[in-house]
């Protein structure tokens, strides 16, 4: 069984653990991430976030099954929350099972990182300073009108 | 065949555009690359955040030199930032 979702109702740390537990599984790794109280120096109220929904539920099963193929063993789970989120609240919860630990800490540190830099969503913040999707103002890149013709997109990461 | 593609725009490039959907005019195949470029001439506030937009065709990322058909569905994607 694999936990794969986007949701708008509070995430379930529980529900994670629960389906990547199973006797054979002698370690779990778990990641939480929570709304930060400021980003870059601003200070944020709440964070909306918007998703692609059906292309992200398939770049999630996507990802599942890379790290499923490439670390013997595992089982994972990854639940993302979308809709408008308090400072606190879990946005993503990402948990990876496997019979020892190493695999287990990989398995949930690539499946973390691999949401980050491909799933179709985008959140943002709302604090004093306005809102503004995050990533947006450094994607903008004045005297370079073409430059999606030259080839791939530049990363920004968060 | 529809002459068009349905375009989906979110986060930042959905205000750019105003609106989250639309169709887009396409009597015949072209690239995800000259597709952007055309969606771009459209849309001239979208030229400054072009070198960092992504297409998806149906649900998947696209590479810029892949095809888009009349039919298709393209997202314009800025960077993400999920998590």
């Amino acid at each position: 069984m694999t936990l794969l979702d986007l949701r708008e109702a509070p995430l379930s740390v529980d529900e994670a653990l629960d389906a990547v537990r199973h006797p054979g599984a002698g370690g779990v790794a778990l990641f939480v991430g929570a709304v930060r109280d400021e980003n870059d120096g601003h200070a944020v109220t709440h964070l909306e976030y918007e998703a692609h929904a059906p292309m992200a539920a398939r770049e999630l099963r996507a990802i599942a099954d890379e790290i499923a193929a490439e670390v013997p063993g595992v089982r994972l789970a990854a639940v993302h929350r979308v809709g408008t989120l308090a400072v606190g609240e879990v946005a993503i919860v990402c948990a990876a099972s496997a019979p020892h630990r190493a695999e287990a800490f990989r398995a949930c540190r690539e499946l973390v990182d691999r949401i980050k830099a491909r799933l179709p969503v985008w959140k943002r913040e709302h604090g004093p300073d306005g809102p503004y999707w995050v990533g947006w103002r450094d994607a903008r890149c004045d005297g370079d009108e073409h430059g999606a013709a030259e080839g791939e997109a530049h990363e920004h990461g968060g | 065949m529809a002459a068009s593609v349905r375009v989906l725009a979110f986060a930042g490039a959905r205000e750019v555009l105003g609106c989250s959907e639309l169709e887009f005019e396409l009597a015949a195949p072209l690239t995800a690359r000259a597709l952007l470029a055309r969606i771009v001439e459209r849309f001239p506030r979208l030229a400054p955040y072009a070198s960092s937009l992504r297409l998806a065709v149906n649900d998947r990322y696209a590479g810029w030199d892949e095809v888009v058909r009349p039919g298709d569905e393209v997202a314009i994607l800025p960077p993400v930032a999920g998590g």
